[in-house]
Protein backbone atom coordinates (compact mmCIF):
# COMPACT_ATOMS: atom_id res chain seq x y z
CA UNK A 1 0.00 0.00 0.00
CA UNK A 2 0.98 3.53 -0.69
CA UNK A 3 1.92 5.60 2.28
CA UNK A 4 1.88 9.35 2.21
CA UNK A 5 2.48 10.85 5.42
CA UNK A 6 0.49 14.57 5.53
CA UNK A 7 0.54 15.20 9.09
CA UNK A 8 3.79 17.61 9.19
CA UNK A 9 1.74 19.50 11.86
CA UNK A 10 1.69 16.91 14.61
CA UNK A 11 6.06 16.14 13.54
CA UNK A 12 8.10 16.61 10.48
CA UNK A 13 10.27 13.45 9.60
CA UNK A 14 14.23 13.80 10.32
CA UNK A 15 16.08 15.19 7.46
CA UNK A 16 18.98 12.52 6.89
CA UNK A 17 21.61 15.47 7.60
CA UNK A 18 20.11 16.02 11.19
CA UNK A 19 20.16 12.52 11.91
CA UNK A 20 23.92 11.90 11.03
CA UNK A 21 25.04 15.46 12.63
CA UNK A 22 23.01 13.80 15.98
CA UNK A 23 24.61 10.44 15.63
CA UNK A 24 28.40 10.87 16.94
CA UNK A 25 26.23 12.46 20.05
CA UNK A 26 24.58 9.20 20.62
CA UNK A 27 27.66 7.50 20.45
CA UNK A 28 31.01 8.13 21.03
CA UNK A 29 30.87 11.95 21.70
CA UNK A 30 29.33 11.82 25.26
CA UNK A 31 30.00 13.25 28.50
CA UNK A 32 28.40 16.55 30.26
CA UNK A 33 28.22 19.91 28.77
CA UNK A 34 29.41 21.61 31.98
CA UNK A 35 32.28 19.49 32.34
CA UNK A 36 35.50 20.86 32.60
CA UNK A 37 37.08 18.28 31.10
CA UNK A 38 38.14 17.89 27.22
CA UNK A 39 34.89 15.80 26.80
CA UNK A 40 32.87 18.38 28.22
CA UNK A 41 34.56 21.04 25.96
CA UNK A 42 33.77 18.88 22.94
CA UNK A 43 29.96 19.54 23.65
CA UNK A 44 30.08 22.78 24.67
CA UNK A 45 31.52 23.52 21.22
CA UNK A 46 28.82 21.56 19.74
CA UNK A 47 26.06 22.92 21.59
CA UNK A 48 26.93 26.74 21.02
CA UNK A 49 27.41 26.16 17.42
CA UNK A 50 23.46 24.93 17.55
CA UNK A 51 22.59 27.82 19.54
CA UNK A 52 24.37 29.89 16.59
CA UNK A 53 22.51 27.70 13.77
CA UNK A 54 19.05 28.64 15.77
CA UNK A 55 19.54 32.09 15.94
CA UNK A 56 20.41 32.60 12.72
CA UNK A 57 16.91 31.09 11.57
CA UNK A 58 15.04 34.07 13.50
CA UNK A 59 18.08 36.59 12.69
CA UNK A 60 18.41 36.80 17.15
CA UNK A 61 21.53 36.91 18.41
CA UNK A 62 23.04 33.32 19.78
CA UNK A 63 23.25 34.61 23.77
CA UNK A 64 19.02 35.18 23.08
CA UNK A 65 18.86 31.36 22.66
CA UNK A 66 17.27 28.89 25.18
CA UNK A 67 17.22 25.53 24.65
CA UNK A 68 13.70 23.84 25.96
CA UNK A 69 12.24 20.08 25.76
CA UNK A 70 9.31 21.36 23.32
CA UNK A 71 7.69 23.91 21.91
CA UNK A 72 4.74 23.46 24.70
CA UNK A 73 7.82 24.35 27.59
CA UNK A 74 8.84 27.44 25.15
CA UNK A 75 5.57 28.63 25.46
CA UNK A 76 5.34 27.78 29.29
CA UNK A 77 8.52 29.41 30.03
CA UNK A 78 7.68 32.45 28.27
CA UNK A 79 3.56 33.04 29.39
CA UNK A 80 4.21 32.08 33.16
CA UNK A 81 7.89 33.50 33.27
CA UNK A 82 7.32 36.94 32.02
CA UNK A 83 4.24 37.53 33.50
CA UNK A 84 6.11 36.48 37.16
CA UNK A 85 8.93 39.09 36.54
CA UNK A 86 6.41 41.55 35.48
CA UNK A 87 3.78 41.73 37.53
CA UNK A 88 5.06 44.63 39.83
CA UNK A 89 3.78 46.71 36.73
CA UNK A 90 0.29 45.23 36.70
CA UNK A 91 -1.44 41.21 36.32
CA UNK A 92 -2.96 41.36 33.27
CA UNK A 93 -2.56 38.92 30.06
CA UNK A 94 -3.74 39.33 26.19
CA UNK A 95 -3.98 36.50 24.80
CA UNK A 96 -5.86 35.54 21.24
CA UNK A 97 -8.99 33.41 21.21
CA UNK A 98 -6.58 30.89 18.64
CA UNK A 99 -4.14 30.31 20.81
CA UNK A 100 -2.45 26.60 21.47
CA UNK A 101 -3.07 25.23 24.18
CA UNK A 102 0.34 25.36 26.13
CA UNK A 103 -0.69 29.21 25.99
CA UNK A 104 -4.12 28.87 26.92
CA UNK A 105 -3.62 26.66 29.71
CA UNK A 106 -0.54 28.57 31.24
CA UNK A 107 -2.14 31.72 31.08
CA UNK A 108 -5.00 29.87 33.40
CA UNK A 109 -2.43 29.11 36.10
CA UNK A 110 -1.90 32.36 36.36
CA UNK A 111 -5.57 33.52 36.86
CA UNK A 112 -5.47 30.89 39.68
CA UNK A 113 -2.31 33.20 40.96
CA UNK A 114 -4.53 36.34 40.67
CA UNK A 115 -3.93 37.37 36.68
CA UNK A 116 -6.51 39.03 35.02
CA UNK A 117 -6.68 37.22 31.14
CA UNK A 118 -7.87 38.96 28.08
CA UNK A 119 -9.02 36.55 24.91
CA UNK A 120 -8.76 38.61 21.93
CA UNK A 121 -11.41 37.24 18.84
CA UNK A 122 -10.37 36.71 15.25
CA UNK A 123 -12.31 37.02 12.16
CA UNK A 124 -14.28 34.02 10.30
CA UNK A 125 -10.73 33.67 8.36
CA UNK A 126 -8.76 33.64 11.93
CA UNK A 127 -7.06 36.32 11.62
CA UNK A 128 -6.41 38.75 14.99
CA UNK A 129 -6.89 42.73 13.83
CA UNK A 130 -4.28 44.43 15.72
CA UNK A 131 -7.01 47.65 16.80
CA UNK A 132 -8.58 44.63 18.61
CA UNK A 133 -5.40 44.04 20.79
CA UNK A 134 -4.89 47.42 21.34
CA UNK A 135 -8.37 48.33 22.55
CA UNK A 136 -7.89 45.06 24.78
CA UNK A 137 -5.00 46.73 26.53
CA UNK A 138 -5.17 48.15 29.90
CA UNK A 139 -3.02 50.03 31.94
CA UNK A 140 -2.01 46.96 34.07
CA UNK A 141 -1.54 45.08 30.77
CA UNK A 142 2.03 43.89 30.87
CA UNK A 143 2.29 41.04 28.03
CA UNK A 144 0.63 39.96 24.53
CA UNK A 145 1.15 36.47 23.74
CA UNK A 146 0.23 35.83 19.64
CA UNK A 147 0.47 33.01 17.46
CA UNK A 148 2.48 33.85 14.28
CA UNK A 149 0.51 31.13 12.96
CA UNK A 150 -2.07 28.71 13.23
CA UNK A 151 -1.43 24.66 13.09
CA UNK A 152 -5.31 24.01 13.24
CA UNK A 153 -6.07 26.61 10.02
CA UNK A 154 -2.55 27.70 8.82
CA UNK A 155 -3.78 31.68 8.97
CA UNK A 156 -0.61 33.58 9.11
CA UNK A 157 -1.17 36.43 11.76
CA UNK A 158 -0.01 40.25 11.36
CA UNK A 159 2.00 39.67 13.65
CA UNK A 160 4.91 42.75 13.13
CA UNK A 161 1.40 44.90 13.37
CA UNK A 162 0.38 43.23 16.63
CA UNK A 163 3.59 43.78 18.44
CA UNK A 164 3.96 47.66 17.04
CA UNK A 165 0.79 47.82 18.82
CA UNK A 166 1.87 46.55 21.97
CA UNK A 167 5.11 48.03 22.07
CA UNK A 168 3.23 51.68 21.80
CA UNK A 169 1.78 51.04 25.13
CA UNK A 170 4.59 49.71 26.87
CA UNK A 171 3.90 46.46 26.23
CA UNK A 172 5.83 42.86 26.46
CA UNK A 173 4.79 40.52 23.15
CA UNK A 174 5.73 36.93 22.90
CA UNK A 175 5.06 34.70 19.88
CA UNK A 176 4.04 31.21 19.38
CA UNK A 177 5.74 30.32 16.18
CA UNK A 178 6.12 26.62 16.44
CA UNK A 179 3.87 26.02 13.30
CA UNK A 180 5.71 29.10 11.36
CA UNK A 181 9.37 29.07 12.23
CA UNK A 182 11.59 27.01 9.79
CA UNK A 183 8.32 27.09 7.39
CA UNK A 184 8.43 30.54 6.48
CA UNK A 185 10.90 33.66 7.17
CA UNK A 186 10.80 34.66 10.92
CA UNK A 187 13.03 37.62 11.67
CA UNK A 188 12.27 38.70 15.35
CA UNK A 189 14.26 42.10 14.25
CA UNK A 190 11.70 42.97 11.77
CA UNK A 191 8.78 41.71 13.89
CA UNK A 192 10.01 43.21 17.03
CA UNK A 193 8.85 40.65 19.28
CA UNK A 194 10.29 40.15 22.97
CA UNK A 195 10.11 36.02 23.39
CA UNK A 196 9.38 34.01 20.50
CA UNK A 197 8.92 30.02 20.68
CA UNK A 198 10.26 27.63 17.87
CA UNK A 199 10.20 23.55 17.54
CA UNK A 200 12.56 21.65 15.76
CA UNK A 201 9.81 19.00 14.92
CA UNK A 202 8.23 21.56 12.50
CA UNK A 203 11.37 21.99 10.43
CA UNK A 204 12.95 18.45 9.99
CA UNK A 205 14.50 18.07 12.87
CA UNK A 206 14.11 15.65 16.45
CA UNK A 207 11.52 15.91 18.62
CA UNK A 208 11.85 16.73 21.88
CA UNK A 209 13.89 19.62 21.08
CA UNK A 210 12.62 23.52 20.79
CA UNK A 211 13.42 26.72 21.82
CA UNK A 212 12.41 29.99 23.39
CA UNK A 213 14.15 33.39 21.40
CA UNK A 214 14.03 35.99 24.22
CA UNK A 215 15.37 39.69 23.60
CA UNK A 216 18.33 40.54 25.61
CA UNK A 217 17.67 42.63 28.79
CA UNK A 218 14.25 41.63 29.13
CA UNK A 219 13.73 40.43 32.51
CA UNK A 220 12.11 36.75 33.10
CA UNK A 221 11.92 34.22 35.73
CA UNK A 222 14.05 30.61 35.59
CA UNK A 223 11.46 27.68 34.10
CA UNK A 224 13.72 24.98 35.82
CA UNK A 225 15.59 25.96 38.74
CA UNK A 226 18.78 24.09 39.09
CA UNK A 227 22.05 24.86 37.80
CA UNK A 228 23.68 27.13 35.31
CA UNK A 229 22.53 25.50 32.30
CA UNK A 230 20.75 27.89 29.96
CA UNK A 231 22.26 30.73 31.60
CA UNK A 232 20.94 29.58 34.75
CA UNK A 233 17.26 30.25 33.23
CA UNK A 234 16.17 26.54 32.36
CA UNK A 235 18.61 23.96 34.18
CA UNK A 236 18.86 20.63 33.47
CA UNK A 237 21.56 18.60 31.88
CA UNK A 238 21.88 19.65 28.01
CA UNK A 239 19.98 16.94 25.15
CA UNK A 240 23.38 17.68 23.33
CA UNK A 241 22.37 15.00 20.15
CA UNK A 242 18.72 17.13 19.78
CA UNK A 243 20.33 20.39 20.57
CA UNK A 244 22.95 19.75 17.64
CA UNK A 245 20.09 18.19 15.61
CA UNK A 246 18.08 21.33 16.06
CA UNK A 247 20.88 23.72 15.23
CA UNK A 248 21.26 21.58 12.01
CA UNK A 249 17.59 21.55 10.86
CA UNK A 250 17.48 25.02 11.38
CA UNK A 251 20.57 25.89 9.57
CA UNK A 252 18.98 23.44 6.82
CA UNK A 253 15.28 25.31 6.63
CA UNK A 254 17.08 28.51 6.18
CA UNK A 255 19.25 27.77 3.66
CA UNK A 256 16.39 25.48 2.10
CA UNK A 257 12.79 27.57 3.29
CA UNK A 258 12.44 29.05 -0.73
CA UNK A 259 13.46 25.46 -2.45
CA UNK A 260 11.28 23.37 0.14
CA UNK A 261 8.52 25.67 -0.44
CA UNK A 262 8.52 26.16 -3.87
CA UNK A 263 7.80 22.80 -4.38
CA UNK A 264 5.34 22.17 -1.40
CA UNK A 265 2.89 25.38 -2.65
CA UNK A 266 1.95 23.63 -6.16
CA UNK A 267 0.66 20.79 -4.56
CA UNK A 268 -1.08 22.65 -1.68
CA UNK A 269 -2.65 24.88 -4.14
CA UNK A 270 -3.68 21.68 -5.95
CA UNK A 271 -5.27 20.54 -2.80
CA UNK A 272 -7.14 23.68 -1.87
CA UNK A 273 -8.51 24.23 -5.55
CA UNK A 274 -9.03 20.58 -6.09
CA UNK A 275 -10.78 18.92 -3.28
CA UNK A 276 -13.66 21.11 -2.05
CA UNK A 277 -15.17 20.60 -5.80
CA UNK A 278 -14.76 16.86 -5.68
CA UNK A 279 -16.91 16.63 -2.26
CA UNK A 280 -20.32 18.77 -1.60
CA UNK A 281 -20.41 21.05 1.14
CA UNK A 282 -16.76 21.19 2.18
CA UNK A 283 -15.25 24.31 2.76
CA UNK A 284 -11.49 25.55 3.36
CA UNK A 285 -10.69 26.76 6.72
CA UNK A 286 -8.49 29.85 7.79
CA UNK A 287 -7.39 32.65 5.51
CA UNK A 288 -6.13 31.62 1.98
CA UNK A 289 -3.50 34.05 1.56
CA UNK A 290 -2.03 34.32 4.14
CA UNK A 291 -1.45 31.18 4.96
CA UNK A 292 1.00 28.51 5.52
CA UNK A 293 2.75 26.91 2.75
CA UNK A 294 2.56 23.30 3.87
CA UNK A 295 -1.03 23.63 5.37
CA UNK A 296 -4.09 22.93 4.13
CA UNK A 297 -7.29 22.81 6.41
CA UNK A 298 -11.10 22.01 5.36
CA UNK A 299 -14.46 21.35 7.38
CA UNK A 300 -16.52 18.75 5.55
CA UNK A 301 -20.04 18.75 6.19
CA UNK A 302 -21.97 15.68 8.00
CA UNK A 303 -19.26 13.50 9.20
CA UNK A 304 -16.60 13.28 11.70
CA UNK A 305 -13.21 14.09 11.82
CA UNK A 306 -11.48 10.77 13.58
CA UNK A 307 -13.60 8.42 11.34
CA UNK A 308 -11.94 10.10 8.16
CA UNK A 309 -8.58 9.95 9.72
CA UNK A 310 -9.27 6.36 10.51
CA UNK A 311 -10.55 5.84 6.92
CA UNK A 312 -7.31 7.62 5.56
CA UNK A 313 -5.39 5.72 7.65
CA UNK A 314 -6.52 2.85 6.53
CA UNK A 315 -5.68 4.10 2.71
CA UNK A 316 -2.01 4.57 4.34
CA UNK A 317 -2.61 7.77 4.86
CA UNK A 318 -1.65 10.39 7.40
CA UNK A 319 -3.26 13.50 8.54
CA UNK A 320 -5.05 15.64 11.39
CA UNK A 321 -8.14 16.90 12.58
CA UNK A 322 -9.66 19.07 15.30
CA UNK A 323 -12.67 17.18 16.12
CA UNK A 324 -13.89 16.43 19.56
CA UNK A 325 -13.63 12.90 19.24
CA UNK A 326 -9.62 13.13 18.36
CA UNK A 327 -9.19 14.89 21.37
CA UNK A 328 -8.60 13.33 24.36
CA UNK A 329 -10.57 16.68 26.04
CA UNK A 330 -13.89 15.28 23.89
CA UNK A 331 -14.62 18.76 23.06
CA UNK A 332 -14.50 20.76 19.69
CA UNK A 333 -11.22 22.70 18.77
CA UNK A 334 -11.56 26.32 20.51
CA UNK A 335 -9.78 27.84 17.46
CA UNK A 336 -12.35 26.32 14.93
CA UNK A 337 -15.55 27.09 17.22
CA UNK A 338 -13.55 30.99 17.49
CA UNK A 339 -13.96 31.72 13.80
CA UNK A 340 -17.22 31.56 13.92
CA UNK A 341 -17.94 27.46 13.10
CA UNK A 342 -21.17 25.62 14.80
CA UNK A 343 -20.20 22.26 16.75
CA UNK A 344 -21.76 20.23 13.99
CA UNK A 345 -19.25 21.93 11.32
CA UNK A 346 -16.55 21.83 14.07
CA UNK A 347 -16.58 18.00 14.16
CA UNK A 348 -15.68 17.37 10.36
CA UNK A 349 -12.18 19.16 10.44
CA UNK A 350 -9.47 17.52 9.04
CA UNK A 351 -5.92 18.61 8.20
CA UNK A 352 -3.19 18.16 5.50
CA UNK A 353 0.15 19.25 6.01
CA UNK A 354 2.42 18.89 3.65
CA UNK A 355 6.91 17.48 3.99
CA UNK A 356 9.13 18.01 1.43
CA UNK A 357 8.88 14.60 0.49
CA UNK A 358 5.47 14.61 -0.69
CA UNK A 359 5.20 14.16 -4.87
CA UNK A 360 2.20 14.90 -7.16
CA UNK A 361 1.26 11.23 -7.09
CA UNK A 362 0.44 11.60 -3.40
CA UNK A 363 -1.65 14.28 -4.04
CA UNK A 364 -2.99 12.72 -6.60
CA UNK A 365 -3.59 9.37 -4.76
CA UNK A 366 -5.23 11.44 -1.64
CA UNK A 367 -7.71 12.97 -4.31
CA UNK A 368 -8.68 9.72 -5.66
CA UNK A 369 -9.38 7.93 -2.53
CA UNK A 370 -10.97 10.62 -0.73
CA UNK A 371 -14.53 11.17 -2.09
CA UNK A 372 -15.27 7.62 -1.60
CA UNK A 373 -14.44 7.51 1.75
CA UNK A 374 -16.68 11.03 2.35
CA UNK A 375 -19.38 9.23 0.77
CA UNK A 376 -18.97 5.45 2.43
CA UNK A 377 -19.51 7.75 6.00
CA UNK A 378 -21.68 10.11 4.95
CA UNK A 379 -24.09 7.01 4.14
CA UNK A 380 -23.76 6.22 7.69
CA UNK A 381 -24.92 9.65 8.71
CA UNK A 382 -27.76 10.60 10.30
CA UNK A 383 -26.73 14.40 9.02
CA UNK A 384 -26.84 13.56 6.09
CA UNK A 385 -29.82 11.63 5.47
CA UNK A 386 -31.21 14.64 6.90
CA UNK A 387 -29.89 17.22 4.98
CA UNK A 388 -30.96 14.87 1.54
CA UNK A 389 -34.45 14.91 2.69
CA UNK A 390 -34.21 18.48 3.10
CA UNK A 391 -32.73 18.74 -0.50
CA UNK B 1 -5.43 5.65 22.22
CA UNK B 2 -5.56 2.74 20.46
CA UNK B 3 -8.73 0.98 18.98
CA UNK B 4 -9.33 -2.98 19.12
CA UNK B 5 -8.79 -5.45 15.88
CA UNK B 6 -12.78 -6.13 16.70
CA UNK B 7 -13.79 -2.14 17.12
CA UNK B 8 -11.46 -1.23 13.87
CA UNK B 9 -13.18 -4.30 11.97
CA UNK B 10 -16.26 -3.01 12.70
CA UNK B 11 -15.60 0.56 12.06
CA UNK B 12 -14.55 -1.10 8.56
CA UNK B 13 -17.14 -3.30 7.77
CA UNK B 14 -20.21 -2.13 10.27
CA UNK B 15 -23.22 -4.32 10.19
CA UNK B 16 -27.03 -3.18 9.55
CA UNK B 17 -26.20 0.13 8.44
CA UNK B 18 -29.20 1.62 7.20
CA UNK B 19 -32.85 2.93 7.64
CA UNK B 20 -36.22 0.76 7.97
CA UNK B 21 -39.35 1.59 6.63
CA UNK B 22 -42.24 1.42 9.15
CA UNK B 23 -39.91 0.42 11.92
CA UNK B 24 -42.01 -0.86 15.23
CA UNK B 25 -39.21 1.49 17.30
CA UNK B 26 -36.87 4.53 16.16
CA UNK B 27 -34.60 5.36 19.05
CA UNK B 28 -32.47 8.92 18.37
CA UNK B 29 -29.37 10.14 20.79
CA UNK B 30 -26.23 12.07 21.16
CA UNK B 31 -26.07 15.78 19.33
CA UNK B 32 -22.94 16.89 17.79
CA UNK B 33 -22.24 18.81 20.23
CA UNK B 34 -20.14 16.21 22.20
CA UNK B 35 -19.41 14.62 18.45
CA UNK B 36 -21.77 11.55 18.29
CA UNK B 37 -25.13 11.22 17.40
CA UNK B 38 -27.04 7.96 16.72
CA UNK B 39 -30.01 6.66 15.23
CA UNK B 40 -31.55 3.44 15.94
CA UNK B 41 -34.76 1.79 13.80
CA UNK B 42 -36.39 -1.87 15.31
CA UNK B 43 -38.44 -4.23 14.24
CA UNK B 44 -40.19 -6.19 16.21
CA UNK B 45 -42.01 -9.59 15.81
CA UNK B 46 -43.76 -11.86 18.59
CA UNK B 47 -42.22 -9.88 21.55
CA UNK B 48 -38.63 -10.70 19.55
CA UNK B 49 -36.37 -8.01 17.92
CA UNK B 50 -36.69 -9.19 13.75
CA UNK B 51 -33.88 -6.49 12.44
CA UNK B 52 -32.41 -3.87 13.57
CA UNK B 53 -30.97 -0.82 11.40
CA UNK B 54 -28.46 2.06 12.34
CA UNK B 55 -27.25 5.46 10.93
CA UNK B 56 -24.23 7.04 13.19
CA UNK B 57 -22.68 10.67 12.93
CA UNK B 58 -19.34 10.16 14.74
CA UNK B 59 -16.36 9.02 15.64
CA UNK B 60 -14.75 5.12 14.66
CA UNK B 61 -15.90 3.74 18.34
CA UNK B 62 -19.12 5.35 17.86
CA UNK B 63 -19.78 3.92 14.60
CA UNK B 64 -18.04 -0.25 15.64
CA UNK B 65 -20.40 0.23 19.08
CA UNK B 66 -23.38 0.97 16.86
CA UNK B 67 -22.60 -2.00 14.80
CA UNK B 68 -21.82 -4.24 17.63
CA UNK B 69 -24.95 -2.92 19.32
CA UNK B 70 -27.43 -4.01 16.42
CA UNK B 71 -25.55 -7.55 16.10
CA UNK B 72 -26.01 -8.31 19.38
CA UNK B 73 -29.80 -7.01 19.52
CA UNK B 74 -31.29 -8.84 16.11
CA UNK B 75 -32.88 -12.11 17.59
CA UNK B 76 -32.72 -11.22 21.67
CA UNK B 77 -36.39 -10.51 23.30
CA UNK B 78 -37.10 -7.25 24.28
CA UNK B 79 -36.54 -7.86 27.94
CA UNK B 80 -32.79 -9.43 26.95
CA UNK B 81 -32.30 -6.64 24.64
CA UNK B 82 -33.26 -4.05 27.09
CA UNK B 83 -30.61 -5.69 29.81
CA UNK B 84 -27.43 -5.00 27.09
CA UNK B 85 -25.65 -2.32 28.92
CA UNK B 86 -22.66 -0.38 27.96
CA UNK B 87 -20.76 -2.34 29.43
CA UNK B 88 -21.63 -5.38 27.30
CA UNK B 89 -20.75 -3.47 24.70
CA UNK B 90 -17.34 -2.53 25.51
CA UNK B 91 -16.51 -5.54 26.36
CA UNK B 92 -17.74 -7.62 23.00
CA UNK B 93 -15.57 -5.00 21.48
CA UNK B 94 -12.53 -6.47 23.12
CA UNK B 95 -12.47 -2.84 25.24
CA UNK B 96 -12.67 0.93 24.30
CA UNK B 97 -10.37 3.39 25.02
CA UNK B 98 -11.32 5.34 28.31
CA UNK B 99 -11.82 8.77 26.82
CA UNK B 100 -14.35 6.72 24.72
CA UNK B 101 -16.22 4.60 27.37
CA UNK B 102 -19.63 7.36 26.69
CA UNK B 103 -19.65 6.13 22.97
CA UNK B 104 -20.39 2.78 24.08
CA UNK B 105 -22.98 4.06 26.65
CA UNK B 106 -24.62 6.12 23.71
CA UNK B 107 -25.05 2.73 21.36
CA UNK B 108 -27.12 0.59 23.92
CA UNK B 109 -28.88 3.94 24.70
CA UNK B 110 -30.13 4.09 21.89
CA UNK B 111 -31.59 1.02 21.35
CA UNK B 112 -32.83 0.90 24.36
CA UNK B 113 -34.79 4.08 23.46
CA UNK B 114 -36.22 2.90 20.49
CA UNK B 115 -37.50 -0.18 22.59
CA UNK B 116 -39.52 2.38 24.55
CA UNK B 117 -40.54 3.82 21.59
CA UNK B 118 -41.89 0.56 20.37
CA UNK B 119 -43.26 -0.30 23.56
CA UNK B 120 -45.06 3.79 24.11
CA UNK B 121 -46.95 2.73 20.61
CA UNK B 122 -48.11 -0.91 22.27
CA UNK B 123 -49.64 0.80 24.96
CA UNK B 124 -53.45 1.45 25.16
CA UNK B 125 -53.80 5.87 25.20
CA UNK B 126 -55.06 5.63 28.29
CA UNK B 127 -51.82 4.00 29.59
CA UNK B 128 -49.87 6.33 28.06
CA UNK B 129 -51.57 9.55 29.01
CA UNK B 130 -50.95 8.05 33.08
CA UNK B 131 -47.21 8.58 32.70
CA UNK B 132 -45.93 12.29 33.38
CA UNK B 133 -43.55 10.72 35.89
CA UNK B 134 -41.65 9.24 32.97
CA UNK B 135 -41.18 12.72 30.86
CA UNK B 136 -40.13 14.61 34.09
CA UNK B 137 -36.42 12.42 33.73
CA UNK B 138 -36.18 13.99 30.90
CA UNK B 139 -36.21 17.57 31.94
CA UNK B 140 -33.13 17.83 33.56
CA UNK B 141 -30.80 18.35 30.78
CA UNK B 142 -26.74 19.44 30.08
CA UNK B 143 -26.48 22.95 29.86
CA UNK B 144 -23.94 22.98 26.90
CA UNK B 145 -24.67 19.69 24.69
CA UNK B 146 -28.40 19.40 26.28
CA UNK B 147 -27.96 15.36 26.82
CA UNK B 148 -30.19 13.57 29.15
CA UNK B 149 -29.09 13.59 32.87
CA UNK B 150 -30.02 11.45 35.69
CA UNK B 151 -30.19 13.59 38.33
CA UNK B 152 -27.38 16.61 38.99
CA UNK B 153 -23.69 15.85 38.29
CA UNK B 154 -20.43 17.45 38.59
CA UNK B 155 -20.13 16.53 34.79
CA UNK B 156 -22.08 15.55 31.59
CA UNK B 157 -21.86 12.12 31.01
CA UNK B 158 -22.38 12.75 27.11
CA UNK B 159 -19.75 15.24 26.34
CA UNK B 160 -17.81 15.69 29.81
CA UNK B 161 -18.71 19.62 30.94
CA UNK B 162 -18.07 20.57 34.21
CA UNK B 163 -21.32 21.19 35.61
CA UNK B 164 -22.62 22.57 38.93
CA UNK B 165 -25.85 24.21 40.35
CA UNK B 166 -27.25 26.83 39.55
CA UNK B 167 -27.79 29.04 43.68
CA UNK B 168 -30.93 29.98 42.27
CA UNK B 169 -32.76 27.56 40.81
CA UNK B 170 -30.73 23.88 41.01
CA UNK B 171 -30.44 23.45 37.51
CA UNK B 172 -27.44 22.33 36.13
CA UNK B 173 -25.23 25.28 34.76
CA UNK B 174 -21.61 24.97 33.01
CA UNK B 175 -18.47 26.27 35.04
CA UNK B 176 -18.59 28.95 31.71
CA UNK B 177 -22.20 30.28 32.07
CA UNK B 178 -22.46 33.81 32.88
CA UNK B 179 -26.15 33.64 33.58
CA UNK B 180 -28.19 30.42 34.43
CA UNK B 181 -29.60 29.03 30.89
CA UNK B 182 -32.65 28.60 32.91
CA UNK B 183 -34.02 31.10 35.55
CA UNK B 184 -31.31 33.87 33.52
CA UNK B 185 -29.83 34.12 37.61
CA UNK B 186 -26.34 35.68 37.37
CA UNK B 187 -23.70 33.18 38.05
CA UNK B 188 -19.96 33.90 40.11
CA UNK B 189 -17.84 32.20 37.28
CA UNK B 190 -14.77 33.31 36.52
Amino acid sequence: MRKVYLDHIAAAPLHPEVSSAMMPFLTDKYGNVQSIHLFGQHLQTAVEEARCQTAGLINAKSEEVYFTSSGSEANNFAVKGLALAHQKKGRHIVLSAIEHQSVLYSAKSLEKLGFSVTHVPVDKQGVIDPSDVKKAIKTETILVSTLLASSEIGTVEPLKEIAAVCHDQDVLVHSDAVAAAGNIPVDIRSLDVDALSLSANQFYGPQGNAALFLKKGVRILPFIDGGIQESGRRAGTENVAGIVGMGKAAELARMNMAARNSKILPLRDKLIAVLPNAVERMIVTGDIKHRLPHHVSFCVEFIEGEAMLLSLSMKGIAASSGSACTSKALKASHVLLAIGLDHALAQGSLVFSLIEDNKEKDIDYLLDVFPPIIERLRSMSPLYAKYQEEK
Amino acid sequence: MIYSEKVMEHFENPRNVGVIENPDGIGEIGNPVCGDMMTFYIKVNENRIDDVKFKTFGCGAAIAVSSIVSEMAIGKTIEDALKISNKDVAKELGGLPKNKMHCSNLGADALHKAIQNYLDKEKTPEKAAAEPSAKKKDEISCPFCEGPMEGLESFCKQCHTELKECPECGDPVTTKNETCPHCKAPLKNK
